[in-house]
């Protein structure tokens, strides 16, 4: 396997296309259908250049170019990173066998479906996001959103490179099927809620990369354990690039907490919305919603699927290797908080291997609660009382044991009416959401920034943040 | 016990244990006389002309000679050497011993040979009667069943019984019930007391109650059912030939990794629980049938697959897949297809049944079967049926996979062949099966005879489950295989078995679906394998302990 990345090729890449007739053919028949899809459901905005990150090998060294790049010719590829081959099955039945290096027929049906929905969500975000490009606050966040739009654009190549190089005609199928999909579709939605909401504004947009593809960070390390080697060795390398996107949201929302902070106390007032800033309250109902609907792509918290996918060594935990038990999970237990009718809730122990989802959404919203951090320090040092708060994990769900309970923000459970009233201090309202639209006034001049937001503290790659990292019309 | 015996199939009559074969004119006679020290596994002793699976390996081996090496026989008596028994059918100590799956497979054959009785009454001319001259229960009786004529000895004590119920607390699962209701149409109250009798039933009563077809007397006994068998004879339809084929010892090459005939070769993987078992076509034009004899080849062909199978259900209890793979040039396999279907005599006739009964052991074999059609086969008529015996067929559309510029292509062709003459065990063909009630579809496939199909064509016309090309076949294929072994074997044997019997139901489906489906279910509970149960009680003085809900 070779590290570096052949660009010659008319699909970059370090998997041996050029050796490799059937997927070639595969990949150069699907690569048109992308380019269509992009155009059609990719950013609305056009430029004439963008300062992008390009792969350029897949080792622990510098793996990566910057350039101005045309954004359709960006060179998506497939990359995987390096394969070790004394690599050994780490989990579940098949402990200590060597890893896969093609789909056992036993879990074909299973890994598509994995690897299926996990391709439906990287153009999903793409679509979600289009118009953002209009409405930019920065250059540098222009760039930033395409960056994570080309990126994105390349997880569906690897995910695609999967299912054409292992799964046969059915793979080519489900391929297509990734692109007849679209973002809040009434026909055909993608598949899982979270990638059908839209993303109306930078703000919903820094909280959607801040805990959404966060979310998918946690996917692609349990895929990454995975005993089929090719999807964790192409995982291994999505979480290089999605590291970026987390960057994109963390900083971005610190960025806006600072400057609403700044504005807080240059006009000595919470209400800053005349000001161009964003209220505390707003941010923190659109924490409360984008946290919530992250949590329910963790699936339900008891899940036989997942304790299958786990016994036949296809998904791990979090950072598998890492723990100190016996990878096999079937003599340990949890517990599981369960809401009851009467508003109390009850403890029950369960099989761990039952409860891996909540294990890998606990790791989720510790994770997540850094953040938070980081934006309470900010307050803080603004010498401001204000903190924001990840709520319960039953608020607002819609998937697993807590949906069909009314429960607040503090982990009390209510009654419908007692929580429907109370929903607009809790989550975004219509006019939360006019009003942050109403802040979203495109800047497109080198240096400048827009009212809401504060300035990055550096560049991309080095560059100055009045550099032109896009080159418009 | 544990069957680590391997069991082979031919036998020779100059060296059976358990039977006589003697030929008087247009008379057979077929005795049983059964050694008890000659078990095919230790540990149970054969008395009283009970059988085991080498009793019947035997029997086997005789019918079939019968009806290809006597071509003059037209009529077959099945009695016993033994005085006072015919025959006290299955060894029980045989069957409390036995693994669940030798059982099954056991019944399995045994069915198969009477079917084949019946089969040779029906087709061949050679009509069988069993002359039952002692007491004669369970198996034994089901033997007599699967003959034309049953003609029991009057002699106050011989009586015909199905005592599984009463004593053993399983069913005459080798098609007892079904013949008793189904072929001899005894009234169901009184065949529900017959059953439930561990007695049985004798003279005038069996007669009337349509057990039996005759009574003999005891004096003059063999003269009076030889003159009755005679009278058959005379009525026999068997197509007129003098020179018998001699069945000659296949003398297979087998390994560790698979047997090789001359026309069959199978390779087993066991790791992926699988054997290919791969055809080969004719080498030649066809020559003269009656010559060529046993070496002609859809005569060899089909003992050698007949053989095959047999050996791979008994030894190969874990290779659950069997792939099947032809080789060759499909313009002589139909040559030889047309010589033997255009013939009409008797040794065409014998071979055409032999190679049905063949196809319909693939039908009731409990594998995963999956036949590859690639460049370079020969799946055309004769050979297209065992495509079309298995559960899914995959053609290569492209190139051999070895040979990317090769011009050579896969095709099947329908023939003559598929249209009829090899019904399966619902009396339906196979293409009938498979598209049942689809009879503009069927016209459709009529029209589509007698010239090679291409892959896409083969799609269209509904003849195979998929066409990967080139470049996806490998993965595919292996892929399907890798799937299917990780399932349950038990339920694909019920979900194969559902799928592959369309359609109108006959005796041999019923036999097939029904009473062993049943029997095999029984023989699993506790009632009567459990050590309170009644097969392992049986014999040892005490009572079974059933329990008693019913389910």
């Amino acid at each position: 396997m070779p590290e570096r990345i052949d660009y010659d090729a008319k699909i970059p890449n370090n998997v041996n296309l050029a050796d490799d007739r059937r997927l070639q053919r595969a990949l150069e028949g699907w690569q048109p259908k992308f380019m269509n899809w992009w155009g059609e459901m990719g950013p609305t905005l056009q430029t004439h250049g963008v300062y992008l990150r390009t792969a350029v090998s897949v080792g622990r060294e510098g793996w990566a170019h910057f350039d101005h790049v045309n954004v359709p010719d960006y060179r998506w590829g497939i990359f995987l990173a390096e394969r070790d081959p004394d690599r050994r099955i780490a989990f579940g039945e098949h402990a200590g066998e060597p890893v896969w290096q093609q789909v056992p027929g036993e879990y074909r049906a299973d890994l598509q479906r994995l690897i299926v929905i996990q391709g439906d969500t990287e153009p999903a975000s793409v679509e979600q996001q289009r118009l953002l490009g209009l409405t930019a606050p920065s250059l540098y966040d222009l760039r930033n959103l395409f960056q994570v739009n080309v990126e994105e654009g390349r997880h569906l190549w690897a995910m695609v490179y999967l299912l054409h190089a292992y799964f046969g005609r059915e793979g080519r199928d489900e391929a297509e099927g990734l692109l007849l999909r679209n973002s809040g579709s009434p026909d055909a939605p993608r598949i899982l809620g979270a990638f059908n909401e839209e993303t109306a504004d930078w703000l919903a947009f820094f909280m959607f990369t801040y805990f959404t593809d966060r979310d998918g960070k946690y996917q692609l390390g349990t895929l990454k354990e995975s005993s089929f080697d090719p999807l964790s060795r192409t995982c291994e390398f999505m979480l290089k690039e999605e590291a970026h996107h987390m960057f994109v949201g963390t900083t971005g929302v610190d960025r806006v907490v600072q400057r609403s902070a700044d504005l807080i106390r240059e006009h000595d007032t919470l209400d800053i919305a005349s000001h161009g800033g964003i209220p505390l309250d707003i941010i923190q109902r659109y924490l409360n919603f984008h946290y919530t609907v992250s949590l329910d792509l963790f699936g339900s918290e008891t899940s036989t699927n997942a304790a299958n996918y786990y016994t036949a060594g296809l998904k791990g935990r979090w950072q598998e290797t890492r723990r100190k038990d016996d990878h096999k999970l079937t003599d340990d237990s949890r517990d599981l908080d369960r809401p009851n009718g009467d508003g109390t809730w009850t403890s029950d122990e369960l099989q761990a291997i039952l409860l891996l989802n909540l294990d890998l959404r606990g790791e989720y919203t510790a994770d997540c609660q850094t953040g938070v951090n980081r934006w309470n320090k900010i307050l803080a040092d603004a010498d401001l009382d204000f903190r924001f708060k990840l709520p319960h994990p039953g608020f607002n769900r819609e998937v697993g044991i807590n949906s069909g309970h009314h429960i607040t923000p503090d982990g009390n459970i209510v009654d419908e009416a007692t929580w429907e009233a109370s929903r607009h201090r809790w989550l975004p309202t219509a006019e939360d959401l006019t009003f942050v639209r109403s802040l979203m006034h495109p800047v497109y001049e080198r240096g400048k920034i827009a009212s809401w937001v504060a300035p990055p503290r550096q560049g991309i790659n080095g560059k100055p943040f009045d550099y032109e990292y896009v080159h418009l019309t | 016990m544990t069957t680590t015996t391997t069991v082979t199939f031919e036998r020779h009559p100059d060296t059976y244990r358990h039977w006589k074969l003697s030929v008087d004119g247009e008379v057979a006679w077929l005795e049983m006389d059964v050694d008890e020290q000659g078990g095919l596994v230790p540990g149970y002793e054969l008395k009283l002309n009970s059988y085991d699976l080498g009793v019947d390996i035997e029997f086997y081996d005789a019918t079939q000679r019968l009806r290809f090496e006597h071509p003059g026989v037209k009529a077959v008596i099945v009695t016993s050497a033994k005085d006072k028994v015919f025959c006290a059918g299955a060894n029980i100590r045989m069957l409390a011993s036995s693994p669940h799956e030798w059982k099954v497979n056991f019944c399995k054959f045994t069915n198969e040979t009477r079917n084949g009785i019946e089969d040779a009454t029906e087709f061949s001319g050679q009509r069988y009667v069993a002359a039952v001259n002692g007491s004669c229960a369970g198996g034994g009786y089901e033997i007599a069943l699967a003959c034309e004529k049953i003609l029991l000895v009057d002699d106050n004590s011989s009586t015909v019984a199905l005592p599984e119920v009463p004593l053993l607390g399983v069913l005459p699962g080798t098609g007892g019930l079904t013949r008793v209701v189904d072929k001899r149409r005894v009234r169901r109250d009184l065949a529900d007391v017959f059953a439930t009798r561990s007695d049985g039933v004798k003279g005038k009563t069996a007669v009337d109650w349509r057990l039996v077809d005759e009574l003999v007397p005891r004096v003059g006994f063999r003269e009076s059912v030889l003159a009755r068998a005679r009278e058959l004879a005379a009525e026999s339809e068997r197509l007129p030939g003098d020179q018998g084929v001699q069945l000659t010892p296949l003398n297979p090459e087998v390994t560790d990794d698979g047997i090789k005939y001359r026309f069959v070769d199978i390779t087993y993987d066991r790791p992926a629980s699988l054997a290919t078992i791969t055809v080969r076509g004719p080498e030649d034009e066809p020559g003269d049938l009656h010559a060529e004899g046993a070496d002609g080849w859809l005569l060899r062909l089909t003992r050698e697959l007949d053989d095959a199978i047999l050996r791979l259900r008994a030894n190969e209890t874990e290779l659950g897949t069997w792939v099947l793979r032809t080789e060759g040039d499909p313009t002589k396999v139909l040559a030889h297809e047309q010589q033997v279907l255009g013939a009409k005599d008797w040794l065409s006739n014998e071979i055409l049944h032999y190679y049905k009964r063949t196809l319909k052991r693939l039908d009731v074999t409990s594998r995963t079967l999956i036949a590859l059609i690639e460049p370079g086969s020969c799946f055309a008529g004769v050979l297209l049926e065992l495509a079309l015996a298995a559960d899914r067929q995959y053609i290569l559309d492209g190139p051999p996979i070895d040979d990317e510029d090769s011009e050579e292509r896969a095709s099947v062709t329908l023939s003559e062949a598929n249209f009829g003459p090899f019904p399966m065990g619902n009396g339906l063909t196979r293409l009938q099966s498979r598209f049942y009630g689809d009879d503009d579809h069927l016209a459709w496939l009529v029209r589509e005879r007698d010239h090679a199909l291409t892959p896409a064509e083969t799609v269209e016309l509904g003849l195979v489950t998929d066409a990967p090309d080139d470049l996806d076949w490998e993965d595919e294929i292996r892929i399907a295989l890798e799937g299917r072994a990780s399932l349950s074997p038990d339920a694909l044997t019920g979900m194969e078995a559902n799928h592959r019997f369309v359609g109108p139901e006959t005796i041999e489906t019923k036999i097939f679906g029904r009473l062993t489906a049943w029997q095999n279910w029984i023989f699993t509970r506790p009632n009567a394998s459990g050590p309170e149960g009644a097969l392992r009680r049986y014999g040892t003085g005490q009572k079974a302990i059933f329990d008693r809900k019913r389910v």
